[in-house]
């Protein structure tokens, strides 16, 4: 204990010199300093996803203290405050409570849902609203916490919108479904097979592997015994690609299609020219259709000087949901402005944002895309609203799979 | 230099100095978390109940790998075994809300039976099969919490379970703010209070069993089996019973995680939290009770320390090198390598063990 | 019956590449009575240093197998030094501690290992180059590919490489001798050290194949393969009688067939109760079973326990 408490005291040591210089410089008096959480993954291995969500949030914060904004009479300047989560439930939690202990007046993240669900709690206690960009699992927002926001479609609507997609546009009947077993892929793929079910389809198949595995040959020769028009993957890319090699080296026909865990480069990399035709889903609009998506996109490479990975849009929306909503109620309280965070109609780079009573979206978009020649390309967008699934055809759409 | 060392020895040795320790000690357990909290933030309170919830872990291990010698590589599903015991039983997923105070010996019972049902029928192996067949037994614990989703929904598979009841001592509720004499406890607080009296309630345990008849007749068997047997203990029961203690510590910090977190999934139980708590017992020294704690801080506050090399190297070459949590396992490693080779006792040896080693190199 | 010849020769391809892995740990077990357990650690490490050397070699124009055969020539004696290495810094210093001390450092080489080749390579999963011909036949309904075939010849050929030095040449007589004791075949002047490190040696050469026949069959390579694909080939050399050469080759062969019938058809014969999800369970579980009913596996011959 001794021990402990003498590195502890070296420790504080070195976060007071480090901390000491981020410290904006003493305020004027007219002026008010608001403090944005943000918590990812800073380390590991989705830093980079995690850097790009912080990026993301970096430059709305940014851009909201150059542009001046008053509430309550004061010039608001805020500050960041992000913190490494390194993906890890136990270590959201501690981050949670540092960031609690700030006092932040408002929260982007976490990225995984995993470690956001957990967090969600604390933050809730200390009365601070969050908004996720990037946590998919429903559950973050059906624990009844009216603090907890998402600016992305959750799995539910993907999962319907995956499976409407399979049995109404790639016209698949037969259709067997493989999963990772991580909170991701297996809570995607159940989602997908309801949608499936409902759409008239038929589930030839379900099976298993792990997110650490590589041969798959065992259960893809079981699912060739099935004969499926369509075989569907939730899991990541790391999975995916050997898996895709092994489908088409057995000699398995069906159309793969899988969520937004595959819509990378590294896919195709894995996969190699096996990855051709493959189908992906992505929640949101593609950049290029977002309504200031290519304004952000330069604004993001001139700033950070490389591209967007993931989730950077989600997170810059985020962060400026909650700044309207402090305008809209003229405070920067968490408490004075959370009523008004559930009435957003915001239109940002990544859609036109409305909450749902739990705190979802209310009308989340997928959009789907597709290897050609190497490269993912966009095949269509769906809307998540229900019945009137407004169909935004592409170009590209016109060709179908062979 | 030797004289003061003398003079402390004897000093070590009269009951008030020994009473006094207790107090000092005492106090400053106490004291601790307010400390920290004023000093570092809560962030670090948190910290500090898992640190206790690791040593408690590691006392446990430490039973089996240290007192006994019986290398587990699995110890995590002990404690999944009572994290999820506990989830299940109060939490929304049966709608059952058993108290708590049925919930901890239940943990510990049932972990226990775990413990027996591993050991059973794998004690009579040798060291290094007994190591892969718990690694396995661990992995296997993991994949069916895993995979019982389907086709009846018992631990919601790789989702989790989350909305787990807080602690609750009747209408105290651990997760709650508190008002008592005056001082404001907070949640992390609480909890802490909580965790050092069981800390506290395992150590004193873990003391009795080391000097009692099993606590010898273990020793006797780590340090040779067969002479063991021939003294006439009866090595199967008396391994048996330290796999069972051992696992009941396991199930008892996994219940007290679980409802500290309010959220548990398979993925916090994995092979690397086995080492990690291996590691810390090795670290500290192998069957000995304060070296073992050692061991459990030291390593409980490594990833925190590591955070700042982040920034201290961003400092030193402008920008990182390596990721300093790549770091972690890489530093647990090479203590494990290097401790076993120039200090085989551990950092905070038990005499004895010291004396063993000693014996052992000189063979 | 097409489907289950095709699981046929997956199990038979997979069990190969686990038998190869566990010729490995054979070999180290048989003669120090050490589970070796960097030695999935060397076989990740043998795939890396490969895939490295092909991925700078693929500028060249030579054909596919030339500049996957050099990635391999390089691969080896960097395992080799490895292994020797290893074996020298982290296991001869306690060959006389109490037996859990090297136990813990093979774990603690083992975590190293991993790391150092996730600092070097990183945590992505590396693309294997499409070098070699992806030529797949069709019997009786199912598919096999070349890659298969030169996999499942190359394990046996290296087995019976392997029998033939352990049973006919100078040094397998020396390896016999120390298996069965090391202070005799010290005074029989078999100088015990160097037929320790061969055996490392040796195995680690094994290693380096077995690693880039992994990464060239599943078309890649990651610092984690190591760890999983070790403890299953560790089962299969249990399975077949750890210190049995032939025992490896047959407790690999028999586990590939098992994992690849078990996660095909566990599903339909339990009425979907369990499914391909129990997959990893059933090396865990044929080796418990295994330890339990018949600890000198399949192949082995009953050995009193050594101190």
């Amino acid at each position: 204990m001794k021990l402990s408490g003498r590195l502890s005291l070296s420790l504080t040591a070195i976060i007071l010199v480090l901390s000491g210089c981020k410290e904006p410089s003493l305020l004027k008096a007219d002026e008010q300093l608001v403090k944005i959480g943000h918590a990812a993954p800073l380390t590991g291995t989705q830093a980079h996803i995690g850097k790009d969500n912080e990026n993301g949030v970096r430059l709305a914060i940014e851009e909201a203290n150059s542009a001046g904004i008053t509430i309550g009479g004061k010039k608001i300047i805020f500050q960041l405050l992000s913190e490494d989560d390194q993906a890890d439930p136990k270590n959201g939690t501690i981050v949670a409570h540092k960031l609690a202990d700030a006092e932040i007046n408002g929260m982007i993240g976490h990225l995984n849902s995993g470690t956001t669900i957990p967090a969600s709690r604390v933050y809730h206690d200390a009365g601070i609203p969050q908004i996720s960009p990037s946590a998919t699992n429903p559950r973050y927002t059906q624990q009844g916490f009216k603090s907890a926001f998402r600016t992305m479609a959750n799995d539910e609507q993907q999962g319907r919108l995956l499976g409407q997609f399979a049995t109404k546009h790639l016209l698949a009947k037969r259709i067997a479904i493989i999963d990772d077993r991580t909170a991701y892929g297996q809570g995607l793929a159940d989602e997908f097979e309801k949608s499936v079910k409902s759409n008239g389809g038929i589930i030839v198949a379900r099976e298993f592997t792990t997110d650490k595995s590589t041969d798959f040959r065992a259960i893809l020769t079981a699912i060739k015994g099935n004969q499926p028009d369509l075989l569907f993957f939730g899991g990541m890319d790391p999975q995916g690609g050997p898996l895709m090699r092994q489908v088409r080296s057995l000699g398995i026909t069906a159309q793969f299609l899988s969520g937004d865990g595959l819509y990378t480069p590294e896919f195709i990399k894995l996969a190699g020219v096996s990855s051709e035709g493959a189908y992906s889903s992505l929640p949101g609009v593609p950049l290029e259709k977002m309504p200031n998506g290519l304004a952000f996109r330069d604004k993001y490479r001139a700033k950070y000087n490389r591209d967007i990975q993931l989730y950077a849009p989600f997170c810059y929306d985020a962060v400026n949901i909650m700044i309207e909503a402090m305008k809209r109620a003229d405070s920067v309280k968490p408490e004075k402005y959370l009523p008004e965070l559930v009435k957003t109609d915001y239109s940002g780079v990544t859609a036109r944002i409305m909450f749902d009573e739990r705190g979802d979206l209310k009308a989340g978009a997928i959009t789907f895309y597709r290897v050609r020649n190497g490269k993912w390309e966009v095949a269509e967008t769906l809307s998540s609203t229900p019945l009137q699934s407004s169909l935004t055809e592409t170009q590209s759409d016109k060709k179908k799979p062979e | 230099m030797n004289d003061l060392l003398t003079h402390w020895r004897k000093f070590k040795r009269e009951p008030y100095a020994v009473w006094l320790g207790f107090a000092l000690i005492g106090f400053a357990l106490v004291l601790l978390p307010f400390a920290t909290d004023a000093a570092m933030g809560r962030s670090w309170v948190r910290i500090l109940d898992h640190t206790l919830l690791y040593i408690m872990l590691a006392l446990g291990l430490n039973i089996v790998v240290g007192f006994a010698g019986l290398l587990d590589l699995g110890y995590v599903a002990f404690f999944a075994v009572g994290a999820y015991l506990y989830a299940l039983l109060a939490s929304p997923q049966f709608g059952l809300h058993l108290p708590f105070w049925t919930l901890l010996p239940l943990g510990a019972l049932v972990a226990c039976m775990f413990g027996v049902l591993l050991g059973a029928p794998t004690l009579r192996l040798r060291g290094d099969y007994l190591a892969i067949v718990t690694l396995g037994f661990g992995e296997i614990i993991r994949i069916f919490l895993n995979n019982l989703n389907a086709p009846v929904n018992i631990t919601n598979g790789p989702q989790g379970l989350n909305m787990i009841d807080p602690i609750m001592l009747g209408d105290f509720s651990f997760s709650r703010t508190q008002q008592i004499l005056g001082i404001t406890f907070s949640s992390v607080h609480n909890y802490y209070y909580l965790f050092l009296a069981l800390t506290l309630l395992i150590i004193f345990i873990s003391i009795r069993l080391e000097n009692s008849r099993i606590g010898r007749a273990w020793v006797a068997i780590r340090e040779d089996e067969v002479a063991a047997q021939a003294m006439g203990i009866n090595t199967r029961n008396v391994k048996l019973l330290a796999f069972a203690m051992g696992a009941s510590f396991g199930g008892v910090s996994g219940g007290l995680f679980a409802g500290f977190q309010g959220f548990v999934s398979p993925e916090s139980f994995h092979l690397t939290e086995s080492i990690m708590v291996l590691c810390m017992v090795v670290l500290g020294g192998m069957g000995h009770i304060p070296g073992v704690i050692l061991g459990a801080v030291l390593l409980s506050v490594l990833p925190e320390a590591l955070r700042y090399i982040g920034p201290l190297e961003e400092a030193l070459f402008g920008r990182v090198i390596v990721d300093p949590s790549d770091l972690r396992l890489l530093i647990l490693g090479l203590a494990m390598v290097l401790i076993m080779l120039l200090r085989p006792a551990g950092l905070w040896p038990s005499p004895v063990q010291r004396r063993e080693f000693a014996h052992h190199d000189k063979s | 019956m097409d489907i289950f010849l095709q699981q046929i020769i997956n199990g038979l391809v997979l069990g190969s590449i686990y038998a190869l892995v566990a010729l490995g740990y054979t070999m180290v077990y048989g003669i120090l009575g050490l589970i070796n357990f960097a030695h999935g650690e060397i076989v990740m490490i043998g795939a890396m240093i490969s895939l490295a050397a092909i991925q700078a070699m693929t500028g060249f124009a030579l054909p596919g197998p030339v500049i996957v055969l050099m990635g391999l020539l390089i691969a080896i004696p960097a395992c080799m030094l490895l292994g020797y290495g290893i074996e020298r810094v982290a296991y001869r210093p306690l060959r006389r501690a109490p037996r859990l001390a090297p136990l813990i450092t093979a774990i603690g080489v083992s975590i190293v290992l991993q790391n150092i080749a996730m600092i070097i390579w990183g945590r992505q999963y590396i693309a294997f180059p499409p070098l070699l011909p992806e030529d797949t036949y069709t019997i009786a309904g199912a598919s096999i590919t070349l890659l298969q075939i030169f996999i499942f010849l190359l394990a046996t050929a290296i087995m019976a490489g392997l029998i033939f030095l352990v049973q006919k040449t100078r040094l397998g007589r020396t390896m016999r001798a120390t298996a069965q004791n090391p202070e005799v075949a010290g005074l029989m002047g078999v100088n015990v050290n160097n037929v320790i490190s061969s055996t490392f040696i040796i195995g680690s050469a094994l290693a380096a194949v077995a690693g880039l026949m992994v990464s060239a069959y599943y078309g890649l390579a990651h610092y984690y393969m190591g760890f999983l694909l070790g403890l299953k080939a560790f089962s299969a050399a249990v399975l077949g009688g750890i210190g049995n050469l032939g025992g490896a080759m047959l407790g690999g062969l028999l586990l590939g067939v098992i994992e690849s019938l078990g996660a095909g058809y566990i599903g339909p014969l339990t009425g979907g109760v369990l499914g391909s999800h129990y997959q990893d369970v059933f090396a865990f579980f044929v080796l418990i079973l295994v330890l339990i009913f018949r600890p000198s596996g399949l192949l082995g011959e009953r050995t009193s326990e050594r101190p």
